[in-house]
């Protein structure tokens, strides 16, 4: 039995933004993998939830008719893997979410709940950061839309309003068209682990495949909320493709993060594999745009 | 003051209906309600598998799913695999002829994700298997010999012969 003091049900978005406004106290719910887990820690021991993972309406990728990918806040990470929508424009969210835990998690995980809960170590933050998703949440006065990186404020603090539920990740098409990119998760052992450091590199090359038009990376772990680094991605941005391009890019991140001494990692040994995940992720992401080093 | 809901659901292909806690976890219905036994209590907390059950064809840890989410779900426990007089399935078996199992608590777990693997008619490589197979603890085992049941079966499922080691 866990500690909860009530537990509301939700059917519709509606529904759960009136519960939301009549208990204020209440916590959200959506596939409980992190507050299932804090209850049985005993630190939201004897709380109101307002459950939401019976809101169908809220899963499952679509393409919009101007292009833009909207995925359902309530999709699971296996789900958001296993989309074909996913997997033709934006592959690479589709492999950092199936680095999340192991294969249960992933079928009970949402992608709202990684983004709401404001951990700088969620395996889709950075990805969604490094493309600039939009966070759609809809409240009393209706719908709200703000660039991700607007969303979160500070470690574990979203800018969720007191009556709105966030119901959708929005990529639109001028964010993924032409990008090709890629996740390195550096994690003690393969499954059922959290990032030391998380890293998401994508890179939109020219025509002939030499320079890079746009260069975007975002980073998990490497400061208390998922963060990009403008002066790497200023550094490569409109430069040739070259080795010496993607060192210079590796070393500028340590302009932009702000790791910290964690039971986890040290600082140092954070800035060290942040330097080297960048360039991996660069390069790669240089491979999968048809580029060569 | 405790709160209650009246869930309708299929339990290993038998409809049913339960009143339940809302504060029950699957687990909880499942071993105390119904002594579905082979759903172990482990880690509580998502992380070593020992609960897992399929729910509407896919596997989840019951230990964190919230019992009242059952509603309207079709759940299969390892009880359903059992033949009619008690018969072990063919990945059970493989089980016992491979020596994946020692103690046996994570065993239960372990099958129906095997299950859920076979069912999906595919063929996988060992490294795919692997990472199918990652959301699960042992300490007995060693994991190598779950890996050779589950790949047996795959493979004599699919009519296929199994390639030498």
């Amino acid at each position: 039995m866990y500690d909860i003091k009530a537990l509301y049900e939700a059917q519709s978005v509606g529904e759960a933004v009136s519960l939301r406004l009549e208990h204020p106290d209440a916590h959200i719910i959506a596939g409980g993998s992190d507050v299932l887990i804090k209850m049985r820690e005993g630190k939201l021991a004897g709380c109101e939830l307002i459950s939401i993972y019976g809101i169908d309406a809220l899963r499952g990728v679509a393409l919009e008719d101007d292009g833009t990918i909207r995925i359902g806040s309530l999709t699971s990470f296996s789900h958001i893997t296993k989309s074909p929508i996913i997997q033709e424009h934006i592959n690479v969210l589709g492999e950092a979410v199936d680095q999340v835990g192991g294969p249960q998690i992933r079928n009970i995980g949402t992608i709202g709940g990684n983004t709401c809960n404001g951990v700088t170590s969620a395996d889709s933050a950075s990805t969604l950061l490094a493309w600039d998703a939009i966070v759609e949440l809809t409240g009393k006065e209706g719908v709200r839309r703000l660039p991700i990186r607007d969303f979160y404020i500070k470690a574990g603090v979203v800018d969720l309003h007191p009556d709105e539920i966030q119901t959708a990740i929005l990529i639109p098409k001028e964010a993924y068209a032409g990008y090709q990119g890629h996740y390195i998760k550096y994690a003690m052992r393969n499954a059922m682990d959290i990032a030391t450091t998380g890293c998401s590199v994508n890179v939109k090359l020219s025509a002939d495949k030499k320079t890079m038009e746009d260069v975007r990376i975002a980073y998990g772990v490497a400061g208390p909320v998922p963060m990009r680094c403008p002066t790497a991605e200023a550094l490569a941005k409109g430069k040739a493709v070259s080795a010496e391009v993607v060192e210079a890019f590796g070393q500028a991140v340590l302009e932009d993060i702000n790791p910290r001494d964690s039971w986890r990692a040290s600082k140092a040994f954070r800035q060290h594999i942040a330097v080297e995940l960048a360039k991996r992720a660069l390069q790669k992401s240089i491979e999968l745009a048809g580029g060569a080093l | 003051m405790a709160q209650y809901k009246l869930i309708h659901w299929n339990l290993n292909g038998k409809d049913v209906e339960t009143m339940v806690d809302v504060r029950a976890s699957l687990t909880d219905v499942l071993r105390n309600d119904y002594r579905m036994t082979s759903v172990k209590k482990g880690c509580e907390v998502g992380e070593c598998g020992a609960c897992n059950v399929i729910i509407d064809g896919e596997c989840f840890n019951s230990c964190i799913y919230l019992a009242v989410w059952a509603d309207g779900k079709h759940v299969r426990t390892l009880e359903s695999l059992l033949g009619p007089n008690g018969e072990l399935s063919d990945i059970q078996q493989a089980f016992v002829d491979e020596a994946a199992i020692q103690c046996g608590f994570c065993t239960p777990g372990f099958i129906m994700t095997a299950v859920e693997i076979l069912e999906s008619g595919k063929l996988y490589s060992d490294e795919e298997l692997r990472k199918l197979l990652s959301g699960h603890l042992c300490r007995c085992t060693g994991y190598q010999n779950i890996l050779r049941a589950v790949k047996k079966t795959m493979y004599r499922r699919l009519g296929k012969e199994l390639p030498a080691e």
